[in-house]
């Protein structure tokens, strides 16, 4: 499957340089990747969910691989992951409901039914059983025989599964179906969580309220130019956010679109912050315990509200939420930029060449990309699905995630 | 505020007679009597009680009571509501200041032996008390009053006097007094505002009427006219406002006072009233910014950039000020000369140029004029840009210094006492104070540590440096924060020297902490509650730090403490330019807001400086020791007087 190669590749390609700016762009063009790797993916004849799986598993690797600490890529992977599961999940029930009942069920499943080929009752049974049971340590464990069974069907990837499932079943050309589907509703989902998330900015954005925000999010302009259409009138105190001074360009549009804004200095934060009621902040990611992994700045302005008392909201669509529990995220989910951004090498290329004793240059530039904000720091989440405490994050991550995916990684035997 | 005033416009005329206008009134017959006038008085110089130099200042006073009283008691209401009209409405024009009237007392006014009912030693008893303010008062009623025309007002008040003549009258002197001088006391405030109106109000009358005194300008075009006409308003002012500073001065040192514990109400910008009479006052011509920050309304906001052609361009016609204190200034309004230490020299370097270059007009004390001259200076420095603290501290010092400068001195002497009390200082409480503090930090440094300092201090720089050459192995971290980027020039410095650093923004202040052991960090004042009023992000950096549990020191001399207290960072601040905060340098890719100033909506704020919570603060590294911030009011109380008064 040359194109969807190449697609993968271009992609990684882009990923590694940095290309792609924001998780929203991320994970969008992410789960567009995956519903052409899906939709070019041949199934095999028997356990399609597990081809499929292992097919999303084999790219997101890659994908993740090329850029670790774009957790928005994970995060659609497992989201796709899971909704293939999902999927097989349904058409497993409904397959048993079919068998079971054999009776009532509309026509075109009952035609897909039979088409069936000799689906050994057991097979389905132990689906039905492993699928419908609630998640516990016991389907964990009967989940592995399954799992370890997976990968000598696709072990070589597309072209075995290729060769092997020559005839496709219309059961499997449902699932895919039924996959690609849900994966469009994702990427639909991921385009318009701005709008789902600004609406709730009345119920959180009083009249003269004074907000201070840091850096640039497209989630947070949506949501205060929302508050503001509904006649709401606050001000607006945007912090530059260096090194990249993004909050000049969400100043720019603020006022464009008619909101009193005052720009100032990231170090005024703490002098300002007495005056502000609420602090409205975009985030890079969330992790599962509650974390936030945001714009560098943002530790030092959660740390200010919480002397002053004053609200720290974090603005998360759900493709930011990762179900991973962080551990030293300023150093591990961290990137250090360009020092150029700081210094200027021209200005500086005098005191590169001092060296210490041992050879080490004396002048080091740190340069980082992203503030993580532990949980306690954080008043409220407000995604597309409402507002939530930092405590209640693990679970609405369970939502979206199946625990089987967290680890995304071809099975061992696949490995080179 | 308004209502205040309007209760001010009733009370004022009834000051003017106690305090100001009489003796003044009285005065003046002397110097239009010129010749004549040292004959007359000498009868009753003979008469006072010793000889000496005191008796002719003595006398007014008295005269002056008896006369208000007579006005009182008399109870002649029509003359008085004629005169009051008169001030108001006519403005008195009196010829310009002439010290002698007030310092030899000008006896003329005994020529009316009449007004000397009352006995000598009583008088003598009170002198001291009403001495003081009288003196001023009538240097700023001359001052303030242009010349000619007097006569009106003598002819009216003449008349008055005859009745009030009687001696039943001294009793009523003697309970009139100490009234008058605890008014004189308690509204201090209300006898500045009034000197300045009066000021403006006889400014704004020689305006209009050309006046011959300013005859130089005869040949030129009506332009030029009108330029020297301000330069001479200013002159004027500044005149009247100095005066008015000496005479708090003079309050000052009176044992008694209680004003003394409670710092000046500072400046409020959004008191329109004020404001335009300071701009009226002042050599600077400012425009206010456009997009002014509403929060930060009581600050100055001024459209920068515009007053430095504009002084450049009146060198030559400032005469009053000293080269020393324009370049000095200039300094400051460029941005040329910055941080605390550094501004305070400079200023203190200038002024002892000026001293010494300095030589008292005839017939002026030095000890007056040169406080009058110093506060002048002062206040350009302010409108070269706001006063630090520690300038703040270091001008009350000479202030001080030049009040209890002894009378016996010759001029010479007196300067050089002064140039040496300068030298003192900027010795004890800056050099010495900070090789103090350098020693006592550096034993908070150990092998291995991670040194963080934020922005630019020269303390820290040189206990970075002094550990360095101790041999102690150490990183330094330098934070950085825009617009200034001071940390970039240390980092430069630190480099050179061997040190190895680590250069990162202020944002990312939370990343670094990790590895970070110590804090050191500069303020520009200590607040007396504990508050460290320093360099912006100075908060923020002491935050993070206490939030990862790592020890904050600060490093300040104690010259620099402050009785002030200040909670916040708002209602006490400076504001910078904002179009650094605009413009980023060298990225052009930041240009999103190029014509920032024509979108009404969009303020840009360039905060100066912030207060950090006492309870971020492990330690005060002073020169008089490592302290915790709850001992910064001992060290205000127990030695901030010893140096100051």
């Amino acid at each position: 499957m040359p194109d969807v190669h190449t697609l993968v590749n271009d992609f990684v390609i882009k990923l590694k340089r940095r290309k792609i700016e924001g998780s929203q762009a991320t994970a969008k063009l992410t789960a567009e990747l995956l519903r052409s790797v899906i939709s070019s993916q041949r199934v095999p004849y028997t356990n399609q969910a597990g081809a499929l799986i292992d097919a999303v598993n084999a790219v997101g690797e890659q994908l993740i691989a090329a850029n670790p600490v774009e957790l928005a890529v994970g995060n659609i992977v497992r989201r796709v992951l899971h909704i293939i599961r999902e999927e097989d999940l349904s058409l497993t029930t409904a397959a048993m409901a079919g068998l079971n009942m054999s009776t009532v069920s509309d026509d075109e499943d009952d035609g897909d039914r039979d088409n069936y080929p000799v689906l050994s009752a057991a097979v389905v049974a132990a689906a039905a059983r492993s699928t419908l049971r609630p998640p516990s340590l016991q389907t964990l464990l009967e989940d592995i025989p399954d799992a370890a069974a997976i990968p000598h069907t696709s072990s070589s990837g597309d072209s075995e599964g290729k060769s092997k499932s020559a005839d496709k079943s219309s059961r499997s050309r449902k699932l895919k179906h039924d996959v690609i589907e849900a994966v469009n509703e994702l990427i639909q989902d991921i385009c318009t969580c701005h709008e789902q998330i600004a609406e709730q900015a009345v119920e959180h954005i009083h009249h003269n309220e004074v907000i201070l925000t840091l850096g640039s999010s497209k989630t947070v302009l949506e949501f205060l130019f929302a508050a503001k259409e509904k006649k709401r009138s606050f001000r607006v105190f945007v912090a530059e956010g260096a090194p990249r001074y993004q909050g000049h360009l969400l100043a720019k549009e603020l006022v464009a679109r008619g909101l009193q804004t005052t720009l100032i200095t990231d170090s005024a934060v703490f002098a300002m912050i007495s005056r502000v009621n609420m602090v409205i902040v975009g985030a890079h990611a969330v992790m599962a315990n509650g974390g936030v992994i945001a714009p560098v700045g943002l530790n030092m302005v959660a740390l200010a509200a919480q002397r002053h008392a004053v609200p720290f909201v974090v603005l998360a669509g759900s493709h930011k939420l990762c179900p991973l529990y962080p551990h030293n995220p300023e150093v591990l989910l961290n990137e250090l930029r360009s020092p150029s951004e700081l210094l200027d090498f021209g200005e500086f290329s005098d005191c590169m060449d001092f060296r210490s004793g041992t050879g080490s240059p004396l002048l080091h530039v740190v340069n980082p990309t992203f503030d993580y904000v532990p949980p306690k720091l954080v008043s409220l989440f407000i995604t597309d699905t409402g507002g939530h405490n930092p405590s209640y994050m693990y679970r609405l991550i369970a939502d979206y995630y199946s625990a089987d995916d967290l680890v995304v990684q071809r099975r061992p035997g696949t490995g080179s | 505020m308004d209502a205040r005033r309007a209760s001010r416009t009733v009370i004022d005329p009834k000051v003017r007679h106690v305090g100001f206008f009489t003796p003044s009134a009285d005065a003046l017959p002397a110097r239009t009597q010129s010749g004549p006038a040292t004959a007359t008085p000498s009868p009753p110089l003979s008469e006072s009680p010793a000889s000496n130099s005191l008796s002719p200042v003595m006398i007014p006073p008295s005269r002056h009571l008896s006369d208000t009283v007579a006005i009182r008691t008399a109870a002649v209401p029509v003359p008085d509501s004629a005169l009051r009209r008169l001030d108001s409405g006519e403005q008195v024009p009196v010829g310009s200041y002439n010290p002698s009237e007030s310092l030899l007392g000008s006896s003329p006014v005994a020529s009316s032996p009449s007004s000397r009912t009352g006995d000598g030693t009583l008088e003598f008893s009170e002198e001291n008390s009403v001495q003081w303010y009288r003196r001023s008062g009538s240097g700023k009623m001359a001052s303030s009053l242009p010349g000619g025309g007097f006569e009106s007002v003598a002819a009216l008040r003449m008349p008055l006097e005859v009745p009030g003549k009687s001696a039943e009258v001294v009793p009523k002197v003697q309970n009139e007094v100490p009234a008058s001088s605890e008014q004189a006391k308690a509204k201090p405030t209300k006898a500045e505002r009034r000197a300045l109106q009066e000021a403006q109000r006889a400014a704004k009358a020689e305006g209009r009427k050309p006046t011959p005194v300013s005859g130089g300008g005869a040949t030129s075009k009506p332009v030029k006219q009108s330029s020297q006409k301000k330069e001479m308003q200013k002159k004027e002012t500044t005149a009247v406002a100095s005066s008015v500073v000496a005479s708090e001065k003079k309050g000052g040192d009176r044992p008694t006072d209680r004003r003394k514990d409670v710092p000046p109400p500072r400046m409020q910008f959004d008191d329109k009233s004020r404001v335009e009479k300071a701009k009226k006052r002042s050599v600077v011509n400012q425009t206010e910014a456009k997009n002014r920050v509403e929060l930060f309304r009581h600050l100055p906001q001024y459209e920068q950039g515009t007053q430095l052609p504009d002084l450049e361009s009146k060198f030559f016609q400032l005469d009053p000020m000293h080269p020393a204190i324009y370049k000095v200034g200039l300094k400051y309004l460029a941005g040329d000369i910055s941080g605390g230490n550094a501004r305070c020299i400079a200023m203190l370097k200038a002024f002892q140029e000026a001293i010494s270059d300095y030589s008292t007009p005839p017939q002026k004390t030095l000890v007056r004029d040169l406080t009058a001259k110093i506060s002048s200076y002062v206040s350009f420095f302010i409108e070269c840009r706001p006063l630090s603290i520690s300038m703040g501290n270091a001008i009350r010092f000479i202030k001080s210094r030049v009040a209890k400068l002894p009378l016996s001195l010759s001029e010479s002497e007196a300067k050089s006492t002064l140039c040496s009390e300068i030298d003192r200082f900027l010795n004890d409480k800056i050099i010495v104070a900070d090789k103090v503090i350098v020693r006592h930090a550096a034993t908070k440094i150990r092998d291995g540590d991670v040194l963080l300092t934020y922005g630019s201090s020269c303390v820290v720089e040189m206990i970075f440096l002094y550990a360095h050459e101790l041999g102690k192995q150490f990183r330094v971290v330098i934070v950085d924060s825009r617009p200034k980027l001071e940390g970039q020039a240390l980092l430069h410095r630190l480099v050179a020297k061997g040190l190895t650093c680590t250069y990162t923004h202020i944002n990312a202040v939370s990343y670094i902490m990790h590895e970070v052991t110590r804090v050191f960090l500069g303020a520009a004042s200590v607040l007396s509650n504990g508050t460290v009023y320093s360099r912006v992000g100075t908060a923020c950096v002491a935050m993070v730090a206490h939030a990862f549990c790592i020890p904050v020191l600060v490093c300040c001399e104690a010259y620099k403490f402050h009785e002030r207290v200040q909670l916040d960072s708002i209602c006490s601040n400076e504001l910078g330019d904002p179009d650094a905060v605009a413009k980023v340098s060298g990225r052009t890719d930041v240009n999103y807001l190029e014509n920032w100033a024509n979108k009404d909506n969009l303020q840009l704020l360039n905060l100066m400086y912030d207060a950090t919570p006492a309870d971020y603060i492990s330690m005060i590294v002073t020169d008089y020791g490592m302290i915790p911030p709850t001992s910064v009011p001992v060290i205000v109380r127990e030695y901030g007087r010893e140096h100051l008064y």
